[in-house]
Formats: structure tokens, C-alpha cells, sequence
């Protein structure tokens, strides 16, 4: 098709791309289809992971780092750009980050590179920066900040994903970390970090929970803190949630602030009964 | 001349030969040691060296439940390693996952006769046919090989243990698991020192760990662990109490042509063994052997390809796992050839003088006892030619991780899955 010696030039005709380009497109399509191939394998054997008797931590390092390489070179390419502007259409800020795996930012970050999984757990979910530490021990509400939230377990969120990359719509999304409210914004607060709090677009006032999320493996956390459970820290960080929890999400906020269903904004009369609530989470959580 | 031997019912876990070569101990996924003796060479038999038999056999360690983890420990002995023997007992230390223990080996070939207040069945004599008081007697018997725990090192390892090694010392030795190496003295078991710890404060960030260390062979203040990075680190235990940081640090630069998804991971060392000269120490990665001189840290001085065929075969060895598997390799007496385990119960063996390097296959098919073994030959491409093998046609189930040379003449253990094979050189 092309004739020996003279340069190749896009051909004439309907065709847009030229036969180089398009041979290149496909080798690269090709490289990604692999890639992405390779990352779902390597979630799959770290999802294994949890079953066996005692996982092989060489092992798991050794695939985690896999992951993270094949990430970061997503990133890199600009193809987990491409998928973060899926989501601009949808009306949320290209500056709201998403964090899929609760796990791992379980203890903040101070950088604010992509965390592992962010990428992994749902294709196309942006990552935000969770607030979450080992212990569930206090609460702040206040009243001039108008965007606290909650900062949901994300172990429910790697437990709705599919692994091969569902489609997530907004609601999906809104569920998992919230459980209630259709185009309530997710917006998190990294207490120590130096970011200010972010407010985009549409806020509603919920409970930031500042030192980790709800559930019941924090609180017994807490009572075995002493405990070296470092090992199965490990076989559920990389793993993600190895059981559903005892209250999810819904329950949570049923249970903050059970008239939450408009979009706007927050008040302070919803503080108010959120407070009132706390003691009944804390109660939950601690008795779970 | 070889033979195979099969005693094992469970995979064979680990093979090493004692000081001496007289004795190879072999330890097995089902907790078991057994040792094999070497028969004193047999002055009738002049083309035939000593054979290896059965020696002990002992359950070392039984499977264990964690209760805080719910995990069960398995049983599985890691690493075998004999001490250097003092009198006529022999010693070794046997290591699953969580606890080395210390085994006495003593053989017992006489008993006493003529007791006074038992009878020879052990039945208690009439104290009133007790009329004489004898001295009793020791007699012959048949040999009766005794093997006894005489320390347990329990409870100081979080992780897995992947590595002991006996120190030039004779007093102490170390253990390491993915992220922690610690020294113990041989007669203290209530506590050992934490030598090395690499774990990081938040879990979240690990990215490497331990996966080999050994003591220098000369040198009671020097040892080095290898990581999953293809990294050995070099510490004296005299700069500080905790060796974090290194004195050597040996790494070969990436080939960035070479580079992959896999990289890192068929660059993790598998194992990491000195030279019996304690000049050179070497590693073994998933596709080659590295030998590193200690004096130069920043690549090694001879690097042998195992089996470089599979370089283009790195998604499905990673998909079915093999990728992971661990190799260990060793070096004869002399630290002038080295050997290591392939697939297909293929092992290979390198001359580091004549740089010739050969292929073997352990199997019972190919190999009758007292028969020369036959080299093998993989296929990359083109025409297989007759005898060969092609590289889709190897069996990656049977894979020859364990192998031991002797510390003195050529003779080899190789162990491919629950089957020992011993191999030695035939004289002439």
C-alpha cells in the first residue's frame, strides 16, 4: 500500500488517521488492553489472598507494588485522566478526588498521591482524600464550617465495585459512602494536612469523623490497640474488607439525620440533631 | 551413579548436608526430618562410593492454631541447618514459620544389662530373689538413632521465617522472617535480640521485605539479607545494636531495556548464599545467578542465565504463580561451580572456572541408578532438534527448588517435589 521509499502520508479518501498511525494505535490499545489485563489479574490474586492460610506477605508485596507501578503508569499516561474527565461531565468538580479503599488511608497521608486501589476499585471513580484514623475516639462539629462530612467506609465501596470496573454512576457512588441524598457532594476534610476543607459545589452538613470511619473493626481496634495486629492489617489492606460490616452506611446516616434527603445545604438545626444522634452512633458502633 | 529416594510423602521443603557430608538432612511440608547417613566406603567395592540411607526420621514440628488470628501455622520446615559438631551427637536447628527448634541426634548402640532391682523385660524383680548385687553390664544392641528437642526458640517472629543461619561463633545463630532478622544465643530460648526490623511504622507503606539472610562464614559480626527488591544489604553487628542501616549495599542497575511489570518481581532474591571462602556471595533471582565479590557493591562479577527462555513467558508464569516460586542454589566445596533448580525437574550447574554450564534432569524415567545422567537441552525456537525439549512443553509443576551440594567431594541432593535424588561423581 504504500510505495517503496517515499514517506508515508495520510492517505487520501474518507480515511482520517493514516495506516502508521492507526498500526500505532493499535499497538498501543493493544499495550493498554494488556495492562489492564494484568491489573485485574493482580487484584484477583491480592482478593485471593485473604482465603489462604496465611497469605504469603513476599507475595502480596510483590503484587501490591505491581498494581501500583501499573497505576501510577495510568496516571502518567493521561488514560486515568481521560477516565477522571468521564466525570466531569457529570457536573462534579475535576478538583474532588476520590479514594476508593478506606484501608489504606486509614492513617492520613501527608502526600497526596493516587492511593493504591483509588484507581483500581471502581474504574473511573475519582479519589478523594478520606479522613480516617485507627481510632474512632472524637467527633467535632462545627458550626462555621459548612461542609463536613462523613467520611464513609470505604471497604463498602471495594465491596460494591466489581473488580473488572463497573460503571458508576453518581448514585452508586453517593450510596456507597453515604447512604442517603441523591447529589449530595462527598467532601472530605484531611484534618492535619494543609489543605483547606473543599467546597464544591453542592455541600450538606453531616458529621466529619475525624479519626477513622464508623464501623465495628475500628472500635475493636481500639480495645485490642495493644495487640500486634499488624499482619491482618496487611491481609485486609490488601485485600479489602474480608466481611460486610455489621451497620453500613445507610444505617448511619438513617440514623444522623433521617430527613436528609434534599440536596442543600447544611444548617445548623441538622448539626444540632446530629448531635443529638452522636451518642447513638457511638453507642452502635461501640456495642457492635 | 544416583539413586532416588523416596521417603518422603509430603513435599521436601529443604535439604542440607552437615559439616562433614556424612549426613543429609531433608525436612517436608508434614513437619518431618529425616537424615540420611552415608555407609562407610566399602573397601570391596572400589568403583562404588558410599550410599546414602536412612539414618533418623522425627517429627519436628506439628501444625499450630493462632488463636488471635485465627490462622493456622503450618508446619512446614522452611530451613534446616546443622551445627558444627562438637561431640558425637549431632545438632541441627529445624525452622517452620514461627519457631526454630534445636534437635539432638545421638545414637545409642549399647545398653546396660544385669540391673538388680528390674529384670531384663523391665518387670520389678521379688525383692526377696535379690540375693547378690551385681554391677550391670553394657551390652551391644542394635543401633538405636535417638532424636530429642533440646530448645525451642519460640514466639519472637510476627512473620514468616524464611531463613536461619549458624554463626562462625558456635554460640549463636540467626532467624529471618519478612521483616525482622533476629540473633539468638543457642542456649537462651526465652529471648533473642532484634538485629534487624525494616518494618515500616505504617503498614501501608511497605514495599519491600526480607526474603534470605546468612552469617558471614569467617566473620561472627558480618551477615547480609537479601530483599524483594534485588537488594543485599551487608551489616556488622559491631556498628550498632540494630542493624538498620548498612554497611554494604549491593544492587545492580536496572537494564532499562529489560524493563517490565515484572521487573521487580523476577528481580526479588530467592536466596543468598557465601562463598565458602567468604570473599564472594551469591544470589539467586528467577532467572539467573548472580555471584557479587564483597568489595564491589554495585554490580556482581559473573551472572548466569538459568533459564532465560521463560523471559518472554512472564504473564503466564505470573498468572499460574510461578513467578513467585523460590529457588535456592549453592555452591560446592571448593566455590568453583554453583547449582540451582529450573522447571521440569531440570538443575543446573555452572563452572565458574571453565564458564561451562550444564543442564540435568532428576527423574526416575531418565535415570537408572548407576547410569550416567544425560544433559538436557531446552528449545527456544526454530527447529527442535531430537532429545530436546521445547520451552511450552515443560512441566512447571515439577520444579526443583531445594538442592545441597556436599561440603567436600561431588556429590548432590537435589530434591524434585517429595522425591530425593542423590547424584554423585563417578571416580575414573
Amino acid at each position: 500500500m504504500f510505495s517503496k521509499g517515499t514517506k508515508r502520508k495520510f492517505s487520501d479518501g474518507g480515511e482520517e488517521i493514516s495506516d502508521e498511525s492507526l498500526l500505532g494505535a493499535r499497538v498501543a490499545s493493544s499495550y493498554s488492553l494488556q495492562r489492564q489485563s494484568l491489573l485485574d489479574m493482580s487484584l484477583i490474586k491480592l482478593q485471593l489472598c485473604h482465603m489462604l492460610v496465611e497469605p504469603n506477605l513476599c507475595r502480596s508485596v510483590l503484587i501490591a507494588n505491581t498494581v501500583r507501578q501499573i497505576q501510577e503508569e495510568m496516571t502518567h499516561d493521561g488514560s486515568w485522566h481521560m477516565v477522571t474527565e468521564a466525570f466531569c461531565s457529570a457536573g462534579q468538580s475535576p478538583s474532588e478526588r476520590l479514594v476508593a479503599t478506606e484501608v489504606l488511608c486509614r492513617s492520613r497521608e501527608q502526600d497526596a498521591e493516587p492511593k493504591l486501589f483509588s484507581v483500581i476499585s471502581y474504574e473511573g471513580c475519582r479519589e478523594e482524600e478520606v479522613v480516617a484514623d485507627e481510632t474512632l475516639c472524637s467527633v467535632s462539629v462545627s458550626d462555621t464550617v459548612s461542609n463536613v462530612c462523613l467520611a464513609g467506609r470505604m471497604g463498602q465501596c471495594w465491596e460494591k465495585s466489581e473488580l473488572s470496573g463497573v460503571e458508576r454512576d453518581e448514585e452508586a457512588l453517593e450510596d456507597s459512602r453515604l447512604g442517603s441524598g441523591e447529589d449530595e457532594e462527598i467532601d472530605t476534610e484531611d484534618g492535619a494536612s494543609t489543605e483547606s476543607p473543599k467546597t464544591i459545589g453542592q455541600v450538606f452538613g453531616t458529621f466529619e469523623i475525624k479519626n477513622g470511619s464508623p464501623g465495628p473493626d475500628s472500635a475493636l481496634e481500639e480495645l485490642f490497640s495493644d495487640v500486634d495486629t499488624s499482619y491482618y492489617d496487611l491481609d485486609t489492606m490488601l485485600t479489602g474488607m474480608q466481611s460486610a460490616p455489621k451497620m453500613g452506611p445507610y444505617d448511619l446516616l438513617d440514623s444522623l439525620a433521617p430527613s436528609h434527603s434534599s440536596p442543600s445545604i447544611v444548617s445548623t438545626p441538622n448539626c444540632r440533631s446530629d448531635l443529638n444522634e452522636l451518642d447513638h452512633i457511638m453507642e452502635i458502633i461501640v456495642g457492635s | 551413579m544416583q539413586f532416588p529416594q523416596q521417603i518422603h510423602t509430603d513435599i521436601i521443603s529443604t535439604v542440607e548436608f552437615n559439616c562433614s557430608g556424612e549426613l543429609l538432612a531433608t525436612g517436608d511440608k508434614g513437619g518431618r526430618v529425616v537424615i540420611f547417613q552415608r555407609e562407610q566406603e566399602s573397601k570391596n567395592r572400589l568403583l562404588s562410593r558410599g550410599e546414602y540411607n536412612v539414618y533418623s526420621t522425627f517429627q519436628s514440628h506439628e501444625p499450630e492454631f493462632d488463636y488471635l488470628k485465627s490462622l493456622e501455622i503450618e508446619e512446614k520446615i522452611n530451613k534446616i541447618r546443622w551445627l558444627p559438631q562438637q561431640n558425637a551427637a549431632h545438632f541441627l536447628l529445624s525452622a517452620n514459620d514461627k519457631t526454630i527448634k534445636l534437635w539432638k541426634i545421638s545414637e545409642r548402640d549399647k545398653r546396660a544389662e544385669g540391673y538388680n532391682l528390674k529384670d531384663e523385660d523391665g518387670r520389678l524383680r521379688d525383692q526377696f530373689r535379690i540375693t547378690t548385687l551385681r554391677v550391670p553390664v553394657l551390652m551391644p544392641m542394635d543401633l538405636m538413632v535417638e532424636a530429642s528437642p533440646r530448645r525451642i526458640f519460640a514466639n519472637a517472629h510476627t512473620y514468616h521465617i524464611n531463613s536461619i543461619s549458624v554463626n562462625s561463633d558456635y554460640e549463636t545463630y540467626l532467624s529471618a522472617d519478612d521483616l525482622r532478622i533476629n540473633l539468638w544465643h543457642l542456649e537462651i530460648t526465652d529471648r533473642s535480640f532484634n538485629i534487624v526490623d525494616i518494618k515500616p511504622a505504617n503498614m501501608e507503606e511497605l514495599t519491600e521485605v526480607i526474603t534470605a539472610a546468612e552469617c558471614h562464614p569467617h566473620q561472627c559480626n558480618a551477615f547480609v539479607y537479601s530483599s524483594s527488591k534485588g537488594t543485599i544489604r551487608l551489616c556488622d553487628m559491631r556498628a550498632a545494636a540494630l542493624c538498620d542501616r548498612h554497611s554494604k549495599f549491593f544492587e545492580e542497575p536496572e537494564d532499562p531495556s529489560s524493563r517490565s511489570f515484572f521487573s521487580e518481581i523476577i528481580s526479588s532474591i530467592s536466596d543468598v548464599k557465601f562463598s565458602h571462602s567468604g570473599r564472594y556471595m551469591m544470589t539467586r533471582d528467577y532467572l539467573s545467578v548472580k555471584v557479587w565479590d564483597l568489595n564491589m557493591e554495585n554490580r556482581p562479577v559473573e551472572t548466569y542465565q538459568v533459564h532465560e527462555y521463560l523471559r518472554s513467558k512472564l504473564c503466564s508464569l505470573y498468572e499460574n504463580d510461578c513467578i513467585f516460586d523460590k529457588f535456592e542454589c549453592c555452591w560446592n566445596g571448593s566455590d568453583s561451580a554453583i547449582m540451582t533448580g529450573s522447571y521440569n525437574n531440570f538443575f543446573r550447574m555452572f563452572d565458574r572456572n571453565t564458564r561451562r554450564d550444564i543442564t540435568l534432569e532428576a527423574s526416575r524415567e531418565n535415570s537408572k541408578p548407576r547410569a550416567m545422567l544425560k544433559p538436557r537441552k531446552v528449545c527456544t525456537g526454530g527447529k527442535r532438534k531430537k532429545d530436546e525439549i521445547s520451552v511450552d512443553s515443560l512441566d512447571f509443576n515439577k520444579k526443583i527448588l531445594h538442592t545441597a551440594w556436599h561440603p567436600k567431594e561431588n556429590v548432590i541432593a537435589v530434591a524434585a517435589t517429595n522425591n530425593l535424588y542423590i547424584f554423585q561423581d563417578k571416580i575414573n
